[in-house]
């Protein structure tokens, strides 16, 4: 959908922004540029736009030489939000997001409908369609500068840290709707972030640049992840790679162990066999449907017949399929046996992860 | 006291209030040279200004050569353009629009330069060309300002178009100039009265007109400015929000 051939900018006076960059996005993918201060990475989303004119290389947009179009028609079919939104004060939130339709000579009616589909879309009440932007709260500024890019349907968005100016609570928030919207646009996305955290969160693919426009290493989060191209990359990815790639897996990605699991009316002597087999000193315990009742510890078995006749332990923290490995680590850490417990849809068991199974996964 | 006395006399007159140099005349008189110069300063200001803003060249050449005109005593003008070309009404036209552009011009530029440079860069990037983004974004926005060097501009012409009686045409002025050639400083003082209150009148009548063309969303933003530097006890202009350094 967009495509980067070798594309190097050098502004007047000789400094180099963006150097021979080869880069590639594909229909429906959210890509992100991510780097540190003066990498470039802004200057390489503006130049998608030919807000910035490439000193040398091509641009390929929706199959057409972006060089080949007027600017103003390649612009108005890309959707651009910028970080502090840049809405225009003299207009409503209905004429701010109006604003491409209007240029493109849509009728009154079509763009008021698209306006109030567009605020619904991004999640703003319809009453602040007549309000002014200096009206709104930061989050909700934010949200109409994505309505305004989306408001003629372009195939292509491009966002200069969009949620960069608003404070971390809201930021995730919206970094949350935000994927839930491209689950339904699924537009072409190049989206520029200093946060290696929000790339992660964000990116389908991401691009890491050095100082001096250089590219590094394009790849999807995981491989980013699993192996970084170089020092740098490994030291942007920052501390605690394997947590950052954990929380990339969800736990219905790897294989569960059975684990040491018996019924409530299972005999003691029974359960203790189980336990030993699994190499455990405790062993859940599940009712007639499978679903899960609590932890048995065998030091607590004595005297009686039965495993469901002891008072059971809470069973340690379970986690869903959806739930990501990160999050089965912090149940392991958190719980006296030491394993995560996955459950279904209905609460029955499914087995248990293992720390094995999460260094198996990494390595 | 006794001036104060004559003053009044001189405006209970009935005579003075009809014929060709009635004080209905001579408002028509002065108001129409204070309109056409007004008119053609800001023919010719408000382009250059607002041009200049949008395309962001040239404004400090504008600005110096517009304040230049304004260092130079519209007396020393008058004077200049009657050696040129005579007595009559082109002298005092000339002198009176020179007068009247250096705030419209300055007004102009700033109010466009003043632009957020992220609302400009949005309204390019969604993909208007100049001339959109000069009448849809620019100047609605430069609104409040644009208007306020018209006013003040309206208002100095006013004041100076007393000049015209020098050269020879009417006016207020002509009751100065008449009165102070046969020592008649009642007459002088009612000049003077009359002309301050059709500034005053002029200065109403365009903040009227500026209320009923400003963006409703501007005029509540420059209220809300108002009202917080208020509230913050400063009384100051609030300052623009620097445009934060363009990262990567």
């Amino acid at each position: 959908m967009i495509t980067l051939e070798h594309v190097s900018k050098v502004f007047p006076g000789g400094t180099t922004a963006v150097d021979a960059v080869d880069l590639h996005v594909a229909e429906g993918e959210v890509a992100v540029l991510v780097g540190p201060s003066g990498c470039g990475k802004t200057t390489t989303l503006r130049l998608i736009n030919r807000m910035v004119e490439p000193t040398s290389g091509r641009i390929v947009v929706d199959g057409r030489d972006a060089s080949a179009l007027p600017t103003h028609e390649l612009r108005r079919g890309i959707g651009y939000v910028i970080q502090h939104t840049g809405l225009f004060p003299h207009r409503t939130i209905e004429g701010n997001i109006g604003t491409v339709p209007e240029l493109v000579g849509w009728s009154k009616p079509a763009i008021r409908e698209r306006a109030a589909e567009l605020m619904e879309l991004v999640g703003l009440p319809r009453e602040l369609a007549s309000r002014y932007p200096h009206q709104l709260s930061g989050g909700q500024r934010q949200r109409v500068g994505v309505a305004r890019a989306l408001a003629v349907d372009p195939p292509i968005m491009l966002m200069d840290e969009p949620f960069g100016a608003v404070d971390p609570i809201v930021r995730a928030r919206l970094q949350e709707e935000f994927l839930r919207l491209q689950q339904e646009v699924r537009k072409t996305i190049v989206f520029v972030t200093h946060d290696i955290d929000e790339a992660i969160t964000m990116g389908d693919r991401i691009a890491i640049f050095n100082v001096g426009g250089r590219l590094e290493q394009y790849a999807s989060p995981r491989d980013l992840l699993a192996e970084p191209a170089n020092a740098f990359v490994a030291d942007f990815l920052g501390a605690e790679r394997g947590l950052k790639r954990l929380a990339l897996v969800r736990t219905s990605e790897v294989e569960a162990a059975p684990g040491p699991v018996v019924g409530a009316e299972t005999p003691v002597e029974e359960a203790k066999d189980v336990a030993n087999q699994a190499g455990t000193d405790w062993v859940v315990v599940v009712d007639a449907g499978r679903r899960l009742r609590g932890v048995a510890w065998l030091a607590d078995l004595g005297g009686v017949e039965r495993v469901g006749d002891v008072a059971l332990q809470d069973p340690p923290l379970s986690v869903r399929a959806e739930d990501s490995l990160r999050t089965a680590l912090d149940a392991m850490v958190t719980s006296h046996t030491g394993v995560a417990v996955r459950v279904g849809p209905e609460g029955t068991y499914e087995g248990v992860l293992t720390q094995d199974i999460l260094t198996r996964e990494l390595t | 006291m006794e001036l104060v006395a004559d003053v009044v006399a001189w405006f209970l007159e009935p005579d003075h209030w009809q014929g060709s140099d009635g004080v209905p005349a001579r408002t028509l008189e002065h108001l129409w040279y204070s309109v056409v110069a007004v008119l053609a300063a800001t023919a010719l200001a408000l382009p250059v200004g607002l041009w200049v803003g949008h395309t962001g060249r040239g404004g400090a050449v504008a600005v110096n050569v517009a304040n230049l005109g304004r260092a130079i005593p519209s007396l020393g003008i008058l004077t200049l353009m009657v050696v040129a070309i005579g007595i009559g009404f082109w002298p005092a036209f000339i002198a009176l629009m020179a007068f009247g552009i250096p705030p419209i011009l300055t007004n102009a530029y700033t109010g466009v330069r003043e632009v957020d440079d992220d609302v400009r860069e949005a309204a390019r990037g969604m993909g208007m060309r100049g001339g959109e983004l000069l009448r849809r974004v620019e100047i609605p926005i430069a609104l409040p300002l644009v208007m306020a060097g018209i006013r003040t501009s309206a208002v100095q012409v006013v004041a100076t178009a007393t000049l015209a009686a020098v050269v020879g045409l009417d006016g207020f002025g002509r009751y100065i100039v008449n009165g102070l050639a046969v020592q008649d400083f009642a007459q002088v003082a009612a000049g003077a009265i009359l002309v301050a209150v059709l500034a005053i009148l002029v200065e109403l009548g365009l903040a009227a007109l500026q209320r009923a063309l400003v963006p409703e969303g501007i005029a509540a933003l420059a209220e809300q400015a108002a009202t917080d530097a208020k509230v913050q006890g400063g009384g100051v202009e609030p300052a623009a929000s620097a445009p934060e350094a363009r990262r990567g």
